[in-house]
Parts: C-alpha cells; structure tokens; sequence
C-alpha cells in the first residue's frame, strides 16, 4: 500500500511536471499500468513497472507529439483485483491503453474484461498463461511475449537428450501459469520418449512441503520443478534437509537470480539445474548490455539488472509506443488503426531477438536454456546453453495437433 | 504405510509449530477477551528481528530472545497507549488490531523488501538424520520442533498453574470485576499478559523463519492458522491450542500428501464440524 501510495505520488508528481511545461499537443495519451504491488510479489511488480515507465521515458515521455500520463494500480495476484484495477482504469481515469497484468490467471481475467470495452486497448505484462491468447482470444488483447510453454522451449529435449534423464517427478503450483509452463516442459520431453509418473500440484503458499517430498517416487532421475518465490525456497530447503539428492529442472521463475541469491545449503542441488527462461540476467548480447545500462541510468534504486518483469513490461511498453507512433496518435474509431499497426509490428528485443505476434496476437520469441553455475566467488548464476529462436505459441509443432492436445489442466498433458 | 507414518511425524512437527503461535493468542483472548488480529504480523515483526540478529552476532538463541522481547515491547505498548483505552469494548479492539496488522505489515516491506528470509539454523540443528525403522532422511530441526513445543507447553503450565501471576491471570479470566476490586492492578496485569503473547508470536515468528522460511504474507497464513486452531481447540485454553494444532497440523499434511489439491478443504471442514456441535471449542467453556 506504501509502494502504491509512494508510486502514485510520483506519478502525480511527474503528470505535474508535465503540465507545467507549454502543452504544444492539444490532447495526451493516457496509459494505465497494472502490476502486483502488494504482498510477496511487490518487489518483482514494482520492476515491472520500472520496464513500462522505461520505455516511455526512453521516448522522452511523448509519442506521436503527445504527452504519455501514466497512472499505475496495483492487483494482487488474484484475477478480481485486475478486474477492479483495469475497472478504476477505464471508468475513472479514461485511460486509452492498459498495460498489464502480471500473472497469470490476472491475463486470462483481463482478456475477459477486454471483450467489453473494445474501445481500450490492452498489452499484456509479464502474464503467461496459454490461454490468455490461444483460446478464446480478444482482438483487443495483445501479448508481445512468449507464454510459460514457450518459456520452457528447449528444456525438455535437453534434460533427456544431454542429460539422460528418463523419468521425471514434477511439483508445481496450482495455478494456470505453472500449467502452462508444465505443458511446454512436457510437450517436449514426452515426445523425446521422457515419462513423467507423477505430478504434484500445491496450492500459491505452501509452507510446509515435506510430506509432498516424501511422496516423490524413488526411481525418477530428476524433479522438474515449478514454484515461485517463498514457495521453491521451501520446498528445496525441506527437499534438502529430508536428504533429498535428485537433479532439480527448474521453472522460468523457480531459478530467478532473487532465489539463487537468497541464504540456505539448498542451493548446492540447483548447481547444474537446467532452466527455460526468455531473459537472462548476465546475458552477453549486446543489445541486453545496452538494456541493462538504460535500466540502471534511469533507475538507479532498482534492481542490479532487469528482472524477467522489467524486460516483458518494457517490451509491451515499446509495442504501445511504435503502434502509436506508426498511427501517429490516431485512437478514432475504436483504436482501428493502432490494432492493425500492433499486428503487423516488428521490433528488436532486449534479447536482440526481433519481436512480432502470431494470428492470436501472441508474441513469437527467442527462448534461453539456461544452466545454474557457481561463480568464482561461490555465488551462483545462470549460464546460457542454449538459444533457441522463433519460439511460436506451439512449439513449432502442428497447430492442429497441439490445440487437440485440449486446454492445459492438472492432468492435461500426461504421459506416465 | 512408510509414507504414513512419515506424514504423521510431518503432522505433528507442524502441530509444534502452530501451538507455539497459537499459545499467545489463547492467552490473550483467555484474559482479556480481545481477539488480537495483529498476531500475525507481530510474527513477522519478530521473524525479521530474530533474522537481523542472527546475521549480526551469529547465534540462533540470541535470535530468538530478540525476536521475542521486541516483540513483547511492542505488544506492551500496543496494550498500554492503544487499546487498553478501550478495555471493555472488544468489537472495537479488534478492529484496531486488524488496522495496526495491515499498517505494520506495509511498514516491515518497507523495510524489508518482498524477498523471502531464511534464519540461519546452528550447526547441529542443520540438514538431516536418517531415522531408525522408517530409514529415510528427516531434517533434525523440524524433530527439535516437538520438544520446543512441548517445552513452550509445559512452561506455560507451570506458569498459569503455579506461580502468583498464573493465579491472578486464572483469576481474571473467570471474574475480572472482582479481582480489581480486590485491589489488583487489572492495567498493568493486561500489559503483562499481551506482553507475553506477543512474545510468543515473536519466538514463533523466529523458529518458523528457521524451520521453513518468512516472506511478506506469512503473517496474514499464521494468522489464519492461529485463528482456526484456537477455534477448533477452544478460545482461551491452553490445552486447547495444542489440540487443536494437533488436528489442524495433522489434517494439512496428510491432505497435501494424499489429496494435494484439495488439502486445506480438510482444515475448515474440521471447523465447520466443530463449529456445529461445539461452537466454544473441543475444549472451550460456554460463555455464561
């Protein structure tokens, strides 16, 4: 609430600012951002906001000659708190676009929400969830970023492949991102012959997972692994104090570097862990050099380097800016000309990759896989292994084919 | 049936954990009728505390006496300036408490960012021991649980069932008329008595920091839990609170290791059973 409230100063601050200097453009772009700023996630909701503010500030807060108004709310992780943020949004503050959520079951409630108000345009944040997009999409609903399955592309065929592991426990929360990121892991390591006997699924905030460690069967190679936060600390701490030694496989949000930097004798069994992520910290690219420099100039109080948040604010924060700007400002008609030009755009990522969506308005992406390391001064980190590049929403399988696989669930995929 | 068994000893070490929270919260709600919806956070405050003193000198033990006297500070002076102004009116008081739990909670994430805490256990308390019959791995802090709980237990026993205070404070939970007119100082036995609760919210706050890990929202989950568990065990009884642990804690864990899903359906379903046939509590008195 501190956050917001601090947040929303600034904003008003800044909006001052802006009013105060001689108004050249007779109108003004009002963007509306939703982030967690409450609760576990504030820390990493708060760098998302960083990424979306980035992008404008990079413009110098004006596109197509107007001044950009950013108005920030906070959700809560929880589908109605981004209904009710993008409600206050669109009815109070009249905003134009809405950047936002971050997770996952938040996206799939906005879609939702979008169909109603066509005359708002939304741009996902960092939500991830399949169906978001590939199921019942909006027209007005658009995602310049992978979902959890294209996060996890690459992963599945390396942990059987490079790293012969045949069968595989996996524990997870139960939730749609993790459904998602469990499908990507899957669909690949299934198809390579892999077998996953079975599947764990917790609710957000368990503490105590030791009996769900004891359940895990003896004769998997490994436990593909896909918890956030509090939550993955648990369970692996717990894991290691029962004596547990098998190989980790770990989740886009599961090797986060706020884990790998966070205290416990855990760790030592995330050396070696493979990981699907679409952004490394210590990537070498010269593009996400030149990202992070931006990042750190223009928040010197934020992160030592941009989070996976930052990174997917920032980008659909661009997406909106070149739309506008190729449009030249014009929203009439219900933002027709704006939704054509966010089809058809094109851009260069962070990652150095060149963004662009697909026919359900999904981003098509270049996907890391990463390996945990020890640096030389015992600290860990996420080494590159592998890129791999055009990651569409089907993981380059038959579309037909992967949307009869049928809506991701608890049981669905499953290969025991 | 390993797994059973092995579950059953996941129940009770979680049982340990949830009565240690617990106690404090009976305790206040037995003398003084005030339903402190601040316990949780006082938790955190005290898991912080605990965290930034274990850091600092190095010793668990010191973490915990820290964690528990800053707490207990900060609940003499909840008790002293704020709400035992409003002795008496209880709606009120609880009101007030769940303000100052959500105010402090923004306060400690201020301070303390969202990243997840974990207190750094002692030598001998780390990793695990292979446990006879059963032959798995099981980590020695969560067994060191038991005998906290049962130490924190039999201290408080000794403490309401023995000494002068634990004689005043029984007394003041059957008739607290009479025992002011009986020329004791009601005020400062209420500081004391919260003092002590939010001290035990405070060790908890350290042990559990230990034991598993603290993250903003780890007050508003004990909270809930400490809620649920005096209500099956009974408002205001000791004894109570640790049945009631014991059926909460046990219930968790073998609905996350057979039902996963559907785990914490058990919890409130024990409840919802409770608060049907035996509104008070297993243990609880029925209001007169």
């Amino acid at each position: 609430m501190i956050v917001k409230f601090k947040k929303i100063i600034l904003v008003g601050a800044v909006a001052i600012a802006c009013l105060s200097q001689p108004i050249l453009a007779a109108d003004k772009i009002k963007i509306g951002v939703i982030s967690i700023l409450e609760g576990a996630f504030a820390s990493l909701g708060q760098d998302g906001v960083r990424g979306a503010e980035l992008a404008f500030k990079e413009a110098g807060g004006k596109v197509a000659g107007m001044d950009v108004e950013i108005i920030v709310m906070s959700s809560d992780a929880s589908p109605d708190s981004a209904v009710n943020a993008a409600r206050k949004l669109i009815d109070h503050d009249n905003v134009d676009i809405i950047i936002g959520p971050l997770s996952g079951s938040e996206g799939i409630a906005l879609r939702d929400l979008s169909k109603g108000n066509k005359g708002v345009t939304f741009v996902n944040g960092s939500s991830a969830a399949q169906d978001a997009t590939f199921r019942e999409g909006s027209d007005n609903f658009f995602r310049f970023g992978g979902d959890g399955a294209q996060w996890m592309a690459g992963v599945g065929t390396y942990a059987f492949e490079e790293l012969g592991y045949k069968k595989v426990a996996v524990v997870a929360e139960d939730y749609s991102f993790p459904y998602t990121q469990v499908l990507g892991f899957m669909s690949e390591y299934c198809a390579a012959g892999g077998r996953v006997p079975k599947k764990f699924w917790t609710p957000i905030g368990t503490k105590d997972y030791s009996s769900v460690v004891y359940s895990i069967p003896d004769d998997v190679d490994a436990i593909f692994v896909a918890l956030g936060g509090a939550d993955a600390v648990n369970f692996l701490t717990q894991y290691d104090q029962a004596g547990g030694d098998k190989p980790i496989i770990g989740g886009t949000i599961t090797i986060d570097q706020s884990i790998l930097d966070s205290k416990g004798p855990f760790k030592k069994l995330l050396i070696g862990a493979p990981a699907g992520t679409p952004t490394v910290s210590d990537y070498e690219g010269k593009e996400w050099k030149e990202f992070t420099a931006s990042y750190l100039s223009n928040f010197p109080e934020g992160m030592t380097s941009p989070t996976i948040f930052a990174h997917h604010y920032y980008m659909a924060g661009k997406a909106v800016l070149l739309g506008l700007e190729q449009v030249d400002g014009d929203l009439s008609n219900q933002h027709k000309a704006l939704r054509a030009s966010l089809n058809n755009l094109e851009f260069v990522t962070p990652t150095g990759g060149t963004m662009r969506l697909d026919e359900n308005r999904n981003g098509i992406i270049d996907n890391f896989v990463t390996e945990v390391y020890e640096r030389e001064d015992g600290s860990l980190g996420n080494r590159v292994l592998k890129l791999v590049s055009n990651v569409n929403q089907t993981m380059g399988q038959d579309p037909t084919a992967f949307r009869a696989i049928g809506a991701v669930s608890r049981e669905n995929p499953s290969c025991p | 049936m390993k797994l059973f068994f092995i579950v059953f000893l996941n129940g009770l070490t979680l049982a340990s954990l949830y009565f240690i929270t617990a106690c404090g919260f009976t305790l206040i709600f037995g003398l003084m009728r005030t339903v402190n919806m601040a316990h949780g956070v006082l938790l955190l405050l005290g898991a912080y505390i605990g965290y930034e003193v274990v850091e600092m000198t190095g010793f668990w033990v010191l973490g915990i006496i820290a964690g528990g006297l800053s707490c207990a500070l900060v609940g003499a002076f909840l008790q002293a300036f704020i709400l035992g102004r409003y002795q008496g009116d209880e709606l009120r008081q609880t009101l007030i408490t769940i303000a100052i739990s959500i105010i402090l909670a923004d306060f400690l994430l201020w301070a303390w960012g969202g990243l997840t805490y974990q207190i750094s256990l002692p030598e001998m308390l780390q990793g695990g021991i292979r446990l006879p019959l059963l032959n798995v791995g099981y980590s020695v802090v969560r067994l060191t649980l038991i005998g906290m709980a049962i130490v924190v237990g039999v201290l408080l026993w000794l403490l309401i069932a023995k000494t002068k205070l634990g004689i005043i404070i029984r007394a003041g939970v059957d008739d607290r008329e009479m025992l002011q007119a009986l020329g004791f100082e009601i005020k400062k036995i209420f500081i004391i008595v919260f003092a002590m609760g939010a001290a035990l919210a405070g060790m908890a706050g350290v042990i559990f920091g230990s034991a598993l890990s603290i993250s903003p929202g780890t007050d508003i989950q004990f909270l809930l839990s400490s809620l649920v568990v005096v209500i099956v065990g009974g408002m205001g009884s000791v004894g109570g609170a640790a049945l009631g642990a014991l059926l909460i804690g046990l219930a968790e864990q073998y609905g996350l290791a057979y039902a996963p899903t559907y785990g914490v359906v058990f919890t409130f379903l024990i409840m919802v059973t409770v608060l049907a046939f035996r509104p008070q509590g297993i243990l609880g008195r029925a209001e007169q």
